[in-house]
């Protein structure tokens, strides 16, 4: 079938299977940023945005984005600029695998509640897995940011 | 997803014709479903029938098939009315992306042994719409055998009441060990179980324990009857005697978090 959706503010078509997940469709576009971690919607790594929500790309079919607006780490490099830094800074990014997912959900939370307490960090982040780093390490750098724009 | 033909849907009627079809299923958010990896001949969208809203009048919730786990988890009406309840017990699924997906819909049609959206619902006076078989009560709902309906909306009575939701996984955004939400509803007390690891179930006061009110030893004497009196089984997740023991600690727990006399004050 085909779709026409926006993808990073530009108007793109394809013509997909009915059960071709975004995910495949986003790589398919060039966006590599857009991974997958595991094959039971549980890891988060797939995250992307839809009209602005975060939502996992793996579990949502392409054929629904059809319409929509789809915004993946391509189109968002100046806004996770700010603020990536600061999660290097404080290792949070060992193997690196999950830091696409995790950056596209803080940018989410961020637009949302541009101040957040280190419990809605934690609560909001809880779909994102990270096999390396044990989570303080993203919690510390995501303060550090906060703690940065304050000054 | 091995899916031959997708659908959107024009009108629920078409929606309920198509899906009399063996092979073919309706799509909620389609997480189970991809989870189940069952080959699907027609999938059926009903996200172009204005299913996905939850709208709020003096007397009641009416709640979209198509809303997602996170519009109830943040719906403001439904918190207040609920005191936080619908928050504390959806937030600890998977994720934000993950319940941006799911739906109130296939969440309850699915009526998962493990769920925390059956075990929230049933603590309130709910009604599941069916496109063919009308208004049900959800706990009879519960009890039906799955069947090729479709389920458009869940209706909460707005009656006067608390309630309180409480979990138990052995680590967080993992399928609960256990769930159990209480409610006082117009002074009847219901405490619902689920993820036993069986479909949630209501334990009504039929014993009058807690006639007089909630004070500690009728909270202590509750816990212990629904211990003795709520079937428990095992899983990988726990045993039935764990099961049976959490029971007994998240009913006292909550019934002393609920609070309150028989006059509801
Ligand atoms: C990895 C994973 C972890 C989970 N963890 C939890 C958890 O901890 N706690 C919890 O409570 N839940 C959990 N769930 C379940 C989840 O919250 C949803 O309840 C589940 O995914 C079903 O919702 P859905 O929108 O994805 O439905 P779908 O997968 O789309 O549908 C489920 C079933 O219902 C049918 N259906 C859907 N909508 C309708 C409708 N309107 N009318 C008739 N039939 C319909 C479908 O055909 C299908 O048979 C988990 C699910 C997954 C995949
Ligand atoms: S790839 Fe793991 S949640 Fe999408
Ligand atoms: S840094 Fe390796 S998975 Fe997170």
């Amino acid at each position: 079938m085909e779709i026409k959706l926006t993808l990073n503010g530009r108007p793109v078509t394809g013509s997909v299977p009915p059960g071709l997940p975004l995910l495949d469709f986003l790589r398919e576009k060039g966006c590599l940023s857009v991974k997958q971690g595991c094959e039971t919607s549980n890891c988060g790594l797939c995250t992307v945005l839809l009209d602005g929500v975060p939502v996992l790309s793996c579990s949502l079919l392409a054929a629904r984005a059809d319409g929509h607006s789809v915004t993946t780490l391509e189109g968002l490099r100046e806004e996770a600029r700010q603020f990536v830094s600061f999660l290097a800074d404080q290792g949070a990014d060992q193997c690196g695998f999950c830091n696409p997912g995790m950056v596209m959900n803080t940018i989410a939370l961020l637009r949302e509640n541009p101040d957040p307490s280190d419990d809605d960090i934690r609560a909001w982040l809880a779909g994102n897995l990270c096999r390396c780093s044990g989570y303080e390490s993203q919690l510390r750098g995501i303060r550090a940011y906060l703690d940065s724009r304050k000054r | 997803m091995n899916i031959k033909r997708y659908i959107p849907a024009q009108s629920l009627q078409q929606a309920y014709e198509l899906n009399q079809k063996p092979g073919s299923r309706v799509l909620g958010g389609a997480l189970w479903l991809r989870l189940s990896g069952a080959p699907i001949s027609t999938a059926i969208d009903l996200s172009a029938l204005g299913l996905n809203a939850i709208e709020e009048t003096e007397e009641q919730f009416s709640i979209g098939a198509m809303s997602t786990l996170r519009q109830l988890e943040t719906h403001p009406g439904l918190n207040a009315y609920t005191q936080g309840a619908a928050a504390k017990a959806l937030s600890p699924i998977v994720g934000v992306q993950f319940r941006n997906l799911a739906t109130t819909g296939g969440s309850v049609f699915g009526r998962f042994g493990f769920s925390d959206t059956l075990t929230l619902f049933l603590a309130l006076d709910t009604q599941v719409e069916l496109y063919h078989a009308g208004m049900v009560p959800l706990e009879r709902f519960v009890q039906m055998k799955p069947d090729r309906d479709i389920l458009s909306r869940l209706i909460v009575q707005k009656r006067p009441g608390a309630f309180v939701c409480l979990s138990t996984r052995n680590s967080r955004t993992d399928f609960p060990a256990l769930t159990c939400a209480l409610s006082r509803i117009d002074n009847e007390y219901r405490a619902v179980y689920g993820a036993r690891p069986a479909r949630a179930m209501v334990l009504r006061d039929t014993e009058g324990i807690l006639k007089e009110g909630v004070t500690p030893d009728s909270a202590r004497a509750f816990a212990q009857y629904a211990a003795e009196h709520v079937p428990t089984g095992s899983n990988t997740r726990s045993s039935a005697a764990y099961r049976a023991h959490l029971i007994k600690v998240l009913t006292q727990r909550g019934l002393l978090e609920l609070g309150g006399n028989r006059h509801g004050d």
